[in-house]
């Protein structure tokens, strides 16, 4: 596992030699299991983690998006009955949550995990085990937060859980400390994440990658994970005063005792506006890299898509009370935010130019990945172009708390941020699986997805201009007005298109089901691609290249494959990936040292939940976990991350290959 | 994040890093002294009266303090201008958003 | 946080050399150190918000004992200098140096804890609780999670002291210790502004 040999005769196949870690500080062997489960649980590999990062976030999606319809299911009639006023409650702040933290974050997280790595040559991450760390923490802290539907009811304040409304006397139940403790968990994996990929990118570059010629993608991952790693830890201390609210007695957010309850809705927005770009820019990364491959041209103004990508994450920092335009901020930081927000819109536009640029005058081809990479374009724009009507202070007054709201941010991220995801799909598929998935149903999906879309959330402009507040659980056929925008008719009309939606979704889980049982494998190039990640066989090995590539362009791939003519400036093809995969594997590294499996990240992660449980219930539990925790630390801290030679196994059958020490 | 790391990219300071910046065990330990000495006259406010210069004196005192255990303690002024990167972008915008969401309350109004 | 990363080392220097000429982990370090700003602002300025809303218990100046925590702080601002005494040692491979500095810091960041629980102790019997007012809350918590942090902070020197002395664990001990002490500097910075803050200037 951890160590691999390439055989000393070429033209063979490369057989892995199975090592074997025999100790470790502490006591344990290391976990050595290459197939199985195991190989999964106590994996430190960066793509195996993308793809169970990636897995858990398509369940969470799908509960999402099942909490979703039972909300429009809800508002489907007059004086809907098919949940009670509590649980839509629930229902509305649970599927935010899960949207956001378990499904956009993570699904990034996947794609940031499996594909940065490769598009900057290393062979892994930074940290391998904080890596593994992170995805357990997620994991813990999503099933943490959706337990609490089984133990008296899930968290009902909303996703931005204004006091009052996360008090104690407006929520009795255990859901806000279920929600409050499980973010806490959640808010560990982004952090630990964050610095584990700022120092991937900053540090594992391959020879030759200066900054400027890293694919777009990687360049937005790291601007996200800067933006997180500066945003969690504030929304970690308003939690904190939370759970101390509500646990401990204290009063942070309690006017009776004096409080301002402002200072949540300021906490949790200085994390809460960094936390849209956090969700939208992956995606914008994602279509960058697929509309330069499918219109066969490079991206147009790469350093202007980088610099606006950083300078989106900076003025994110100065626009979050745009968000609390309608509290009584004042006439000067009204001013000032709706300045800020305005100009956000710039960096934004530049993008929106530059990929619209791209498309011109290229040789386009009209797959499913550049479907959705198109439809984000479109989708996006209307969302920007409402966004902005929201940073005028005056109409932003009326727009508050309205559907309105609620159709600018399932524009920007429905139509960005998960259609940016689902050309990932499309695009990536056959790297990470060595299939590619069934075009024609891919372009199905995206027009069940596209109208399905247009058909929930356009008509919630005019719910929302029309009045109807955002949260409400039913309306009256008394209350709902006449002529063409009358709320019965759009809420119909709302509540069918998120059924079309949810079919467009169900045809991409067809698809996957599909693929997989296909045998028709994949081409090495099918797109013919730009970036690293395509020039190693699909799926990558364990140790992604068989020789680091040196660095020399930006897309560097692309130009392995063709060559300029110097009189007629045309681009031809000097080589296919086939032929330049088969070089590196002659010229392979003959001793390659990989990070070798931990059972450690998952026992510290999963003593995290045993901590908040112990919050909520009794603290002598919480303490039990914070023993854990600590001597799990201590099992981490005492572990190489990399076993060291010496510490393997001489081969049984004693083959020549095996024998480490000749070649050190 | 636009540092731009490449200039110094490959060998420049790959491992001797350590030993070269920094100071001699002297030098930390006049630092010391200033750094009590000015600790000294944040204490003496408690006893003294400086009128109007209270709280100026307090915050400049303050800040001095803070840079100089982060610029030689911390060898920020020694080291690699990507740490006082990583660094200051996080106390900048803490700083920037915190006095902008406390100003919001007029806390700096009186 | 940073006692996980004692063997991360290898990974970052085993072999070749990163494209910044960088240690991973002190760029780790250095990361996590100005994502700490931003919760330590959020937490001093929940305190600067409140410190004046007391509607019963004692305020601000009336349960501060400036001479007692005049003499704890100085405790703290001396354990940096003894802090960067280990990291220098450390440097030049000198164990016993490194030991004996790191033992003191660790004893020194133990005094003011232990100041910091006698500080406690007496707010509470002058009726100052967690819950008495919301100054009592934010300050209680603000230097409750700074304290947390010396504690940390002590537990992985003492950690480090047990590494050091056992030899058969691998790794770039110096460089552990260079990560330690930046992460107790902090600490020690961050001190520096909650006693203005907090103690010189009356709310």
């Amino acid at each position: 596992m951890a160590i691999i040999e390439q055989p000393v005769t070429t033209g063979g196949i490369a057989l892995a030699a199975p090592v074997t870690p025999t100790k470790a500080q502490g006591g344990f062997r290391r976990p050595v299991s290459t197939t199985g489960w195991k190989s999964w649980l106590f994996t430190v590999d960066h793509k195996k983690l993308g793809i169970m990062y990636g897995v858990m976030a398509m369940f969470f999606f799908l509960l999402g998006g099942i909490e979703a319809v039972m909300i429009r299911m809800q508002l489907a009639a007059p004086n809907g009955k098919v949940l009670s006023a509590s649980v839509y409650n629930q229902m509305f702040t649970m599927h935010a949550t899960t949207m956001v933290f378990l499904f956009v974050m993570p699904m990034a997280a996947a794609f940031a995990n499996y594909f940065v790595p490769l598009q900057i040559g290393a062979r892994d991450v930074a940290f391998p085990r904080m890596n593994a760390f992170g995805f357990w923490c997620i994991l813990g802290g999503g099933i943490f937060i959706n337990l609490s539907w089984f133990l008296g009811g899930a968290a009902d304040g909303g996703w931005f859980m204004y006091a009052p409304n996360s008090g104690p006397i407006f929520s009795p139940s255990h859901g806000i400390d279920f929600w409050t403790l499980g973010l806490q968990i959640a808010g560990i994996a982004s952090l630990t994440g964050a610095i584990n990929l700022i120092v991937t990118v900053l540090n594992m570059r391959a020879p030759g990658m200066s900054l400027m010629k890293m694919p777009v993608f990687t360049w937005l991952t790291l601007v996200v994970q800067f933006l997180l790693l500066f945003a969690v830890p504030v929304i970690t201390v308003a939690l904190f005063l939370l759970s101390f609210q509500r646990n401990f007695g204290a009063t942070f957010f309690d006017v009776s005792a004096g409080a301002d309850p402002l200072l949540w809705q300021h906490l949790f927005w200085i994390f809460g506006h960094p936390e849209v770009y956090i969700l939208i820019l992956p995606s914008f990364g994602i279509i960058s890299e697929v509309l330069p491959v499918f219109a066969k041209k490079p991206l147009f103004g790469y350093p202007f898509v980088v610099f606006s990508g950083a300078a989106i994450g900076f003025v994110g920092w100065g626009v979050w009370a745009h968000h609390m335009f309608a509290s009584g901020l004042g006439p000067v930081s009204v001013a000032v935010f709706s300045i800020s927000t305005m100009a956000i819109a710039i960096p934004t536009g530049v993008k929106i130019v530059n990929w619209t640029l791209t498309l011109w005058g290229g040789k386009l081809r009209f797959t499913a990945a550049m479907h959705f990479a198109i439809g984000l374009i479109v989708l996006f724009t209307i969302g920007g172009l409402s966004g902005v009507t929201h940073s005028v202070a005056p109409s932003d007054t009326q727009q508050t708390d309205t559907y309105y709201i609620v159709a600018h941010f399932h524009y920007v991220l429905f139509g960005g941020a998960v259609f940016g995801l689902f050309s990932g799909f499309y695009y990536w598929w056959p790297k990470m699986f060595g299939k590619t998935l069934n075009e024609k149903l891919g372009k199905v999906n995206f027009w069940f997805m596209v109208i399905g879309m247009n058909m929930t959330f356009g008509p919630m402009h005019i719910l929302g201009l029309q009045g109807q507040p955002r949260r409400m659980y039913q309306w009256t056929e008394a209350r709902a007005g006449e002529g063409f925008f009358n709320l019965a008719f759009w809420n119909r009309i709302a509540s069918i298109g998120s059924l079309v939606l949810s079919f467009g979704i169900l045809l991409f889980l067809i698809n996957v089901v599909k693929t997989s049982r296909s045998k028709e494998r994949a081409p090495l190039d099918p797109w013919d691609a730009r970036t690293l990640e395509w020039m190693t066989s699909s799926p990558p090995k364990e140790h992604n290249f068989d020789v680091i590539p040196t660095v020399h362009h930006l897309d560097e791939f692309f130009h392995r494959k063709y060559e300029q003519d110097p009189v007629t400036h045309e681009y031809k093809q000097i080589a296919t990936a086939e032929e330049i995969l088969a070089d590196q594997e002659a010229h392979a590294d003959k001793h390659i040292h990989m990070p070798s499996p931990s059972y450690w990240p998952i026992v510290l992660a999963a003593s995290l939940p045993v901590i908040m449980i112990g919050v909520i219930y009794s603290i002598p539990v919480a303490i039990l976990g914070g023993i854990f925790t600590v001597l799990a630390m201590f099992g981490w801290a005492l572990e190489p991350s990399t076993a060291p030679e010496s510490d393997f196994d001489p081969p049984a059958s004693g083959e020549s290959t095996k024998e480490l020490a000749p070649l050190v | 994040m636009t540092v731009a790391t490449e200039t110094h990219s490959e060998h420049d300071h790959s491992h001797d890093d350590h030993a070269e910046h920094g100071m001699s065990n002297a030098g930390y330990i006049r630092v010391a002294i200033i750094l009590a000495a000015m600790t000294a006259l944040e204490v003496s406010t408690y006893y003294v009266d400086f009128g109007a210069f209270f709280l100026p004196v307090l915050l400049t005192l303050m800040c001095l303090k803070f840079f100089i255990v982060v610029s030689y303690f911390m060898h920020l002024k020694f080291d690699n201008k990507l740490f006082s990167f990583c660094f200051y972008a996080g106390l900048f915008l803490a700083v920037m958003v915190y006095c902008i969401a406390l100003a919001t309350f007029k806390f700096f109004a009186a | 946080m940073s006692d996980v990363a004692v063997h991360e080392a290898d990974h970052g220097t085993h072999g070749h050399i990163t494209s910044t000429g960088l240690s991973n982990n002190k760029v780790a370090m250095w990361l996590f150190l100005g994502s700490e700003c931003l919760l330590f602002g959020g937490l001093i300025s929940t305190y600067m918000l409140y410190r004046g809303r007391v509607s019963i218990g004692p305020r601000p100046g009336h349960v501060f004992d400036i001479p007692f925590t005049s003499v704890s702080s100085f405790v703290l601002l001396m354990s940096s200098l003894t802090m960067v005494l280990a990291v220098s040692a450390a440097q030049k491979r000198d164990d016993r140096g490194t030991t004996l500095w790191l033992t003191v810091t660790a004893l020194l960041g133990a005094t003011f804890v232990g100041g910091q629980v006698y500080e406690f102790t007496a707010m509470y019997n002058e009726g100052l609780g967690f819950t008495t007012s919301l100054f009592g809350s934010s300050f209680f918590t603000l230097t409750g999670f700074h304290g947390v942090h010396v504690t940390v902070g002590i537990i992985m020197l003492m950690s480090l002291v047990g590494i050091i002395k056992r030899s058969d664990i691998p790794g770039d001990k110096a460089e552990v210790v260079e990560l330690i002490g930046l992460y107790w500097h902090f600490v020690d910075v961050i001190w520096i502004i909650i006693f203005t803050l907090v103690y010189l200037i009356p709310a």
